[in-house]
């Protein structure tokens, strides 16, 4: 199953589709003889996979330059937010309380008196993070059970799908409010916070990569070369891993990409709520949160955390749109 | 189709089962004492401690409890909330507010989603086309929760158009800023997916056909390529009833309306595990049977699709 990672986090980075489509290129489930109308009229034929075809189409396309490009700003501000500021956001200055951006703070001091430009490149590191650990762990754990799902069929497709159908019809937010409630503890450090709220991401989210993921295995599924292989003897695990696997899972990465962003925009959602984040972290939300109640003297406090989360999601949806696109044979028709 | 409804609704009572266990459970597994609070500023007498847990079935497995108040709610008995109230009364007076404010929703959804989502659509490539396009992506990047605040502020307080937050009979007019909130970020996806849908249509071999038997072109767009294209539309907008009802508990704390968001989130904070079961319940109801019609429509809409 390791082999899922490369292709569902691969756009994720920005530039490992390649590797994506050496990857499938070398399997045999995927190759697809695809005849490129300008290629032929030049007399020539070449053989691309789906995956290698879709790259194409996406180095073509200026919204994934875009998105790539946001992407990666935030990314690299994750992992190195001393980069772009040298401001401690923990340096609370009270008798710049609320102090409108000028030439020293460029966003301004919020009400505890904290840099917000400062506080701004550090809070991308939450959200990145939890929307990295849940839209990665739901495509991994919704993948999963949807092979096994798809592909058994029969009674354990049946209770399976009734399981996911129970976490499907949670409201993501009231079920993620409640579990967060269950889970609240005494221990409340920075990582063991982050890791809860995207457990809880996962556990309510993974039923809508399972079901797309089950539907694609069982379109799949019929096809000439999986009845070959099984003619040939290969095992389940191998017929699912290195045939259907391939070729079912294109839908799952366009809606990892743009969960990715939607999850950052739910951590949000719970931090606003008092129950995902909480100060001292610093994050969007919890920004957003504290910024809510003096917005009507000093708005400046909510708009640029709102921006930056804005962007952030903004950069995701984007990503996947322009995968969809790639993937996608009607928007290629004209 | 009697039958076809019969065999859904058979198969929904395992779900609502799986999710109200769900919901039971964690709501019995919150840390902390029931009773704690309930005494004013004193431990409870073990007396009241002791006919509290007998009320709750707080001394039995936790299975036998789900059992026993899964019989009492299907007597139409939700039990009391912490303040003593009959929660079924609570709950049908705040689900009405929630359920207007829901209709709020998908009317702007609808009306101002479709419309857009098929005049781009139309002009596929063009500005309206590009600014659709655009505008929607920035509404579903910004947070409700920031738009909310926006617009309450900006157009209830200072502006004074609408009303900022709402009374507890929240009219229909209170109702028209949150409602419009709760729907802008549906609003944008039903609009990309009313759009991409129609204009793949458009393109479609049997729209040709239509257009070269010489029908007006109104009736080739609203009857063959429109129809064809709501199917997905329609599952969107089922799915998302669920949903809306279920995110109005941030645009009710927003806005102060008295439905069921904000009832569940205090009951949360309080602890107030009966209100929490029961109002979940409802809402998992409410989007099972919102996707049950949906099904029973795509019968309607596309007569291939037949449920005998």
């Amino acid at each position: 199953m390791t082999d899922t990672r490369p292709t569902s986090t691969g756009p994720l980075g920005g530039g490992d589709l390649n590797q994506a489509s050496t990857l499938s290129g070398a399997d045999a489930g995927s190759a697809v003889v695809v005849t490129d109308p300008t290629a032929a009229a030049q007399g020539v034929e070449r053989v691309r996979s789906v995956r290698g075809d879709a790259w194409r189409d996406l180095r073509r396309n200026p919204l994934f330059w875009v998105a790539a490009v946001i992407i990666t700003v935030f990314v690299v501000m994750a992992v190195f937010p001393t980069l772009f500021t040298s401001v401690d956001p923990r340096e609370a200055v009270l008798s710049e309380s609320s102090k409108s951006p000028d030439a020293q703070n460029i966003f301004g001091r919020d009400r505890q008196g904290y840099d917000i430009y400062a506080r701004c490149i550090y809070g991308a590191r939450a959200s990145i993070l939890v929307g990295l650990i849940s839209a990665v762990g739901a495509a991994i754990v919704g993948t999963i059970i949807g092979l096994v799902a798809g592909y058994r069929g029969g009674w354990v497709d049946a209770v399976i799908s009734r399981v996911a159908e129970v976490f499907f019809a949670l409201p993501l937010l009231l079920g993620a409010i409640i579990i967060l409630y269950t889970l609240r503890g005494d221990d409340d450090s920075y990582l063991w916070i982050i890791t809860q709220v995207s457990l809880v991401i996962i556990v309510l989210g993974w039923p809508n990569v399972f079901r797309l993921l089950r539907s694609s295995v069982l379109q799949v599924k019929p096809n000439d070369y999986v009845l070959a292989a099984r003619a040939l003897g290969a095992s389940p695990w191998r017929i699912s891993y290195s045939h259907i696997l391939p070729n079912a899972i294109g839908p799952v990465i366009v809606i990892s990409t743009i969960n990715f962003g939607a999850y950052i925009s739910t951590e949000a959602a719970l931090s606003f709520l008092g129950i995902g984040l909480r100060p001292p972290t610093v994050s969007w939300g919890v920004m957003i949160s504290a910024a809510t109640d003096s917005m009507r003297s000093s708005p400046h406090t909510l708009l640029f955390p709102a921006l930056f989360l804005s962007l952030a999601v903004l950069g995701f949806i984007m990503l996947g749109d322009a995968i969809r696109d790639a993937f996608d044979p009607k928007s290629k028709a004209r | 189709m009697g039958k076809y409804t019969l065999r859904r609704l058979i198969q929904m009572v395992p779900v609502v089962l799986g999710v109200t266990f769900l919901i039971y459970a964690m709501v019995y597994a919150l840390p902390g004492d029931p009773t704690a609070g309930k005494c004013g500023e004193r431990p409870c007498s073990p007396a009241y401690v002791a006919e509290f847990r007998e009320t709750y079935n707080l001394n039995d497995p936790l299975p036998v409890q789900y059992a026993k108040y899964l019989g009492k709610v299907v007597q139409g008995d939700f039990g009391e909330s912490q303040y003593g109230q009959p929660i079924r009364e609570e709950l049908a007076e705040r689900f009405t507010v929630t359920l207007r404010l829901g209709v709020v929703a998908l009317v702007f959804e609808a009306v101002i989603g479709l419309l857009a989502g098929v005049l781009a659509a139309l002009r596929r490539g063009g500005f309206f086309d590009s600014l659709v396009l655009i505008s929607t992506l920035f509404v579903i990047a910004i947070p409700v929760f920031v738009t909310g605040r926006a617009l309450q502020l900006y157009l209830g307080v200072k502006a004074g158009i609408f009303p900022s937050t709402s009374s507890f009979d929240a009219t229909w007019y209170e109702l028209l800023l949150p409602g419009f909130v709760l729907g802008s970020t549906s609003l944008a996806y039903l609009a990309r997916l009313m759009r991409t849908n129609l204009a793949d249509n458009l393109g479609a071999d049997y729209v040709r056909t239509a257009h070269a038997k010489g029908l007006p072109g109104r009736r080739v767009i609203g009857i063959h390529a429109l129809r064809n294209s709501l199917i997905p539309v329609i599952t969107f907008i089922g799915y998302d009833f669920g949903a809306l009802l279920g995110g109005a508990v941030i645009t009710e704390g927003i806005f102060n309306v008295p439905g069921i968001g904000q009832y569940v989130f205090r009951a949360i904070n309080d602890r107030d595990g009966q209100v929490v079961v029961g109002t979940v319940t409802a809402l998992v109801l409410v989007f099972l049977i919102a996707n049950l019609i949906v099904d029973l429509l795509y019968a309607y809409l596309d007569p291939r699709i037949s449920h005998d």
